[in-house]
């Protein structure tokens, strides 16, 4: 179920991230306990906890006392300007630096850019 | 508060062999921990004597602030389940083991102990027509239901298939988390309760090597992986810089190398490490035990 690439508590926080990201989880939606996310990863529930820190120290989620955790409202907002920052360095950077290990032009992965995002706009 | 359990000073001796050396840990309320070491480490010297089992050579050993060897009240907050599942009368129906644990169990739960019965399929039978893996299931199941302020399960999996384990490390979190208290699982399959350890103990030719959160000690270790001669001059680097770093081991692939070390690495030696190309990696628990616990102490 992990990776065995960072902390599962990050790993943790990353999933919440993306699912805040996509709309899984929406503003002023109640995220599921420690203890629920403990039981279904079978890890200690402190390791969990640590995670849900995490993120309420980044904003991403506030905790609403004896209820639970709950999606910060400019939480969304605030992931997406973040990964727009990153987006360059951590997306294009390693695809263009894989595309010239391999040997395929920069002309040949801007024209399919162009072709996948019109079709994305169809869709 | 007290603690769960304290050890002062611990020293046993079978004879002249020495199974503990001077070891001094404690067991906070309502964490689960993973006592870890390899065969002859003294685990089940350590865990005996927080039973009150085994009487220490020297040392004390407190369980809820009182000294546990013979005293009966402080012994009634731990309940130890050993593989060997030598507290088990063989002559006993498992019904049977059940009731004795319930006289003997304050916080004894029998509607929690037939369910458990039930989920990992133990016969209701005599205890000598159990198979190896359901008597270890037995005893998981008296641990568990004891609900003792501190159980401890030594190698209780022993004979289990991956299904019962998993069942097994499922229900000492979900109880864990219903009725927190101390939980000490000692165990040889490192990758498979990993995740349930909030702190390891790990144990060393009868001395505490570290008691420490577990996250804390996967951060420590990392794989730096590359070049041969580029990990060789960045880990040389990074050693002169940081003096608690050790070099735990080497891999060699042909030209590439991997290096494992054993210490805090700062942000600037994560980037240089990535400007130079080099991989860093985290390394599983088992990995860094075999490491930390290898060849003689330097």
């Amino acid at each position: 179920m992990f990776d065995n690439r960072s902390p599962i508590y990050r790993q943790i926080a990353d999933q919440i991230k993306a699912d805040v990201l996509n709309g899984t989880l929406n503003a002023d939606e109640q995220v599921m306990s420690t203890n629920q996310y403990a039981a279904y990863y079978r890890i200690n529930p402190a390791t969990a906890a640590k995670a849900f820190q995490q993120l309420v120290d980044e904003g991403v989620l506030y905790k609403k006392r004896g209820i639970g955790m709950f999606v910060s409202p400019t939480a969304r907002d605030e992931l997406r300007a973040q990964h727009r920052e990153r987006f360059f360095a951590d997306v294009v950077d390693p695809m263009v630096a894989q595309a010239q290990a391999i040997g395929i032009p920069i002309s040949d992965v801007l024209g399919h850019i162009v072709k996948a995002s019109e079709q994305g706009s169809d869709a | 508060m007290t603690a769960a359990v304290e050890v002062h000073g611990l020293n046993v001796r079978y004879g002249r062999t020495p199974a503990l050396d001077d070891v001094t840990v404690t067991l906070e309320h309502g964490k689960i921990y993973g006592l870890l070491g390899r065969n002859g480490a003294g685990k089940t010297s350590l865990l005996s004597s927080m039973a009150g089992f085994l009487r220490p050579s020297s040392g004390r050993v407190l369980v809820g602030g009182e000294p546990v060897f013979e005293n009966p009240r402080a012994m009634g907050r731990v309940c130890l389940v050993r593989s060997t599942a030598d507290a088990i009368d063989r002559h006993f129906e498992v019904k049977d083991v059940l009731s004795f644990a319930a006289e003997l169990r304050q916080g004894w739960d029998a509607a929690y102990a037939a369910s458990l019965l039930e989920l990992f399929e133990v016969p209701h039978a005599y205890v000598r027509a159990l198979s190896r893996g359901q008597l270890s299931a037995l005893g998981v199941v008296v641990g568990l239901a004891s609900r003792a302020p501190v159980t401890i399960f030594d190698e209780a999996h022993l004979g289990m298939d991956a299904a019962a384990r998993g069942v097994f490390h499922d229900e000492v979190l979900r109880d864990f988390m219903e009725n927190p208290r101390t939980i000490v699982l000692s165990t040889h399959l490192i990758e498979e309760a990993a995740t349930l350890f909030e702190e390891i103990v790990l144990l060393d030719r009868g001395r505490l090597l570290l008691r420490e959160q577990t996250e804390a000690v996967l951060e420590r270790g990392t794989a730096v992986t590359g070049q041969a001669d580029k990990v060789d001059r960045y880990v040389a680097g990074v050693a002169a810089e940081s003096p608690g770093l050790s070099v735990l081991g080497e891999k060699r692939l042909g030209p590439t190398k991997s290096t494992t070390v054993y210490g805090e690495l700062s942000a600037g030696h994560r980037e240089r490490a990535a400007a130079e190309g080099l991989d860093l990696g985290p390394i599983p628990l088992q990995d860094l035990f075999v490491h930390l616990t290898a060849g003689e102490p330097k």
